[in-house]
């Protein structure tokens, strides 16, 4: 009989490393939720003084006394340049989405991919400065069409990807059945896209819209900002963001409730829309994320 | 006849001092399938047990419970005891870390570990116990690979990284890194489904030199090989125990009808 | 029947690819209209503009040095910071939590929530409580009783790099977290296994299985972070401070690439904002740098099979 020269129990320092370890784990965990809920809380406690049906109507508050005026043209100016940049980036991203989900293959397709994942992480400042090099400058303009183009660069990339993921996900026998039926490559690729339905594509469109609707620094160089609502789209136009910005940082307290407020509709715009992608996509089987 | 009755033979050789590790009445859940229904099953020291039976008997699962691994995976449940040198390892008071260094497994797909080399492999569990001796590590680390039948392919390459040996090789390494921390008993999930022949051949070579020093338990879905390589047969079907003799009764002379069915072949 | 069949697959291949063809245009124009942009200043000042420590709009002296040096140390705040925070919360939910795969995606979303707050935001919540916080709880007691050491010289007013650095933290958490989290799910269980059953404990196979294995896959989570700290803007520039100044001490205001843009943008012209648009030329290409860094690490972790995120 072989007798064991082992200890009965693994060493005592191997004990304490796994459950210091264990402990060291859960505290990191709670010391990252612990900001999502301080953030979440301040935005509610201070913002809801602002909100009354008027702050949500009114032009932009221009005396410092007491809780005057409101976002109206900032909460259109945000939408107005988000549409203008869906308008240009939905053609183009699902168009090169497609692209890369039924070309893979091909050289474009991967370079572009490539450039493509590089773009999503891009500091959206940068694109802000391109746009006014390219359009602001030349047209010696802030507008809200410029802020849209800035923002449209910021879609881009996420709705490109996320289409492009989601269509990599149809089962290629679907494609080989309408191919062998003799049906035509555009058309089949017509099906793919369509059958995939608006879950995958919607997906990417809110995510971006998303995104692009919590964007600063792109609309802050190209928008500039106003206090009316605007008239045309090649004029400044206010927008939430660059309102929490300025209101925020101003000297007035007044003002800062304001900002808090609009900090607040902001934040409820972009809870409303992160829930409707959950909705779209239940268990998140592409993974799609918020800032990525 | 299904579920019938345990056949074990009193086999004259067989005496209780000599059994190293013994399930009573084991149980095993996965979600809420019952895999083992109750399991009565003595492993004798220093012999080579082969366990067998068609896929979904249960045998897999079967020694995963003898190393406490089984109740790794989430939504596993394991009841019944395991008795080790008469100490039962499913009792509050062990810690299954140091039952798992007592028991060691080779796995049914080679998974060296790929950061680290061949020496590194090897010595991987000696590690973590403690021992940081480098003539100590050397020393075990040849010993190992030599009983895995490895060392002469790769002593002068020990620095390399594993994954680039061959699948019969990788086992074998695999074999070797469980032999470096001295367990009493080794398990094997069907070491060799996934090799050649000839890779087959040299690792069955090994175990049978093995027995030697440990208590040796192989799943096998292979008939030859368990011809070939134990001293003892079980017999599973549907989560139970059918028939446990020496394999030589068992091929020649199977007491039960499923065992027969199953040994010429009638059936997965 | 076949000639109109080629015709719409042409059709169609044209309008996507050039979709495809768009993108890498686009990132190759904006590295071009930044450059004709920031032309005059880059003839005027050099490459020293890159060594340049000056920055003063009223003389008309511009260098990058200041920003370049805010950019680096508040990142390296955060990702010192966040990074073991991001990871730990990777394992938790990784390897902790395999049997209850419900709540571990709960705490996965409720993290990723992290990512929706717009940097904005981030900003107004530094400048009203994350600053008081830590200038009244953090620098004035570190101040006062390690002040000799460099780091903890300067008089904490709350507007200054070491605040940026922890808000910065505080974004950077969900992007490291994510990736992390996936890239920790691509480790075979087998090797968890394998190390089991030699006897380690839960720590012990998180060490020395899974994370060797996930190594590249997770040093790829660390630059993206990285990247993400080097680019946010609002919420730096928000509780930075932006004073141009190359300061050992944490407690000092400073201003870092991006900030100093949003800050300063508006009111420029001229060579100033020619020097302005250079600081956006070279923050576009250490992002593109550390982007394309980031990607390829990532994309060996899993061999050409494109990762989740």
């Amino acid at each position: 009989m072989r007798t064991s020269d082992l200890p009965a129990s693994i060493s005592l320092w191997r004990k304490i490393v796994n459950k210091l370890m264990t402990i060291l784990v859960i505290v990191a965990v709670i010391l990252a939720v612990i900001p999502l809920l301080l953030i979440l809380g301040d935005v509610v406690i201070r913002g809801a003084p602002a909100l009354s049906l008027g702050f949500l109507i009114h032009s932009l508050p221009t005396s410092t006394k007491g809780l005057s005026g409101g976002i109206g043209p900032a909460i259109v100016g945000s939408f107005t340049m988000v549409g203008i940049a869906a308008l240009i980036s939905v053609p183009i991203g699902v168009g090169a989405g497609i692209f890369f989900s039924e070309w893979a293959s091909s050289r474009l397709s991967t370079i572009s991919g490539f450039m493509n994942d590089v773009l999503t992480g891009f500091p959206s400042i940068v694109i802000g400065l391109f746009v006014f090099v390219i359009i602001v400058l030349p047209t010696k303009q802030s507008s809200a069409f410029a802020g849209g183009v800035a923002l449209s660069f910021v879609m881009l990339p996420i709705i490109a990807r996320t289409t492009g993921e989601s269509l990599k996900l149809v089962p290629m026998t679907l494609r080989e059945a309408s191919m062998a039926l003799g049906i035509p490559r555009w058309k089949t690729v017509i099906r793919i896209v369509i059958s995939t339905g608006k879950r995958g594509l919607l997906t990417g469109i809110l995510l971006a819209v998303a995104r692009a609707t919590g964007e600063t620094a792109p609309i802050l160089l190209t928008a500039s900002t106003s206090i009316y609502f605007a008239k045309s789209i090649f004029q400044p136009t206010a927008s939430l963001t660059v309102f929490i910005y300025n209101y925020g940082t101003s000297g007035s307290a007044s003002w800062q409730t304001e900002a808090w407020g609009a900090a607040l509709v902001l934040i409820l715009i972009m809870l409303g829309l992160n829930l409707l992608v959950k909705l779209t996509i239940g268990r998140n089987p592409i993974g799609a994320r918020m800032e990525l | 006849m299904l579920g019938g009755t345990l056949k074990i033979s009193k086999h004259k050789n067989l005496d209780l001092s000599s059994v190293k590790l013994a399930t009573k009445d084991l149980k095993a859940q996965f979600g809420k399938a019952q895999v083992l229904k109750g399991i009565n099953l003595n492993f004798p020291e220093n012999k080579v047990t082969a366990i067998m039976g068609p896929s979904g008997c249960g045998k897999t699962t079967l020694i995963r419970c003898l190393n406490r691994i089984h109740e790794l995976t989430p939504n596993a449940k394991v009841e019944g005891e395991v008795i080790l040198d008469g100490v039962n390892i499913y009792s509050p008071q062990v810690d299954p870390v140091v039952v798992r260094r007592r028991i060691g497994m080779v796995f049914q797909k080679a998974n060296p570990f790929p950061t680290m080399s061949i020496f590194d492999n090897a010595v991987a569990g000696l590690k973590l116990a403690g021992v940081r001796d480098k003539e100590k590590l050397d020393s075990v680390a040849e010993k190992s690979l030599r009983m895995a039948f490895l060392w002469d392919e790769v002593k002068d390459d020990l620095k390399k990284s594993g994954v680039n040996l061959s699948g019969g090789q990788q086992q074998r390494l695999c074999i070797a890194r469980a032999l470096a921390v001295e367990p009493e008993v080794v398990l094997m999930d069907e070491p060799c489904s996934a090799l050649d022949p000839l890779a087959t051949a040299k690792i069955e070579e090994s175990i049978v030199a093995l027995k030697k020093e440990f208590t040796i338990i192989i799943v096998t879905h292979n008939m030859q090989q368990a011809a070939r390589i134990s001293d003892f047969t079980a017999f599973m079907y549907l989560g139970q125990l059918i028939e446990f003799d020496t394999t030589s009764e068992v091929f020649e002379n199977p007491k039960s009808e499923l065992t027969e069915k199953y040994i010429t072949g009638k059936f997965g | 029947m076949q000639f109109r069949l080629l015709r719409g697959d042409t059709i169609l291949i044209i309008i996507l690819a050039a979709a495809a063809l768009f993108i890498i245009g686009l990132v190759i124009a904006l590295a071009v209209e930044l450059y004709s942009g920031s032309v005059a200043s880059i003839f005027q000042f050099g490459p020293g503009f890159l060594i340049g420590s000056q920055w003063e709009p009223g003389k008309n002296v511009f260098g990058a040095l200041p920003f370049v040096y805010g950019t680096l140390v508040t990142s390296a705040i955060a990702i010192v910071i966040g990074f073991p925070i991001s990871l730990g919360v990777a394992i938790f939910i990784s390897e902790k939590l395999k049997s209850h795969l419900t709540f571990g995606y709960l705490l996965g979303t409720v993290v990723d929530l992290l990512a929706a707050v717009p940097s904005v935001i981030y900003g107004l919540w530094g400048v009203f409580i994350l600053i008081p916080l830590l200038r009244d709880y953090v620098e004035k007691p570190l101040h006062s009783s390690l002040g000799f050491i460099p780091l903890f010289s300067g008089h904490p007013f709350g507007y200054d790099f070491f605040t940026a650095g922890v808000i910065l933290a505080i974004m950077i958490i969900p992007t490291i977290s994510a990736v992390s989290r996936d890239v920790l799910s691509e480790v075979p269980n087998s090797q968890r296994e394998a190390m089991f059953s030699l006897g380690a404990t839960d720590w012990e196979v998180t060490q020395k299985a899974v994370l060797p294995y996930a190594r590249s896959g997770i040093f790829g989570a660390f630059i993206l972070g990285l990247g993400r700290a080097f680019g946010e803007t609002m919420a730096v520039t928000m509780v930075i401070g932006n004073i141009p100044s190359i300061s050992s001490s944490f407690f000092s205001p400073g201003a870092t690439l991006s900030s100093i843009i949003a800050n300063q943008f508006g009111e420029s012209s001229g060579i100033f904002q020619s020097s302005i648009i250079e600081l956006g030329l070279i923050l576009f290409f250490v992002a593109l740098l550390i982007n394309v860094l980031a990607r390829l690490l990532l994309w060996r972790m899993t061999r050409g099979t494109r990762v989740k995120v």
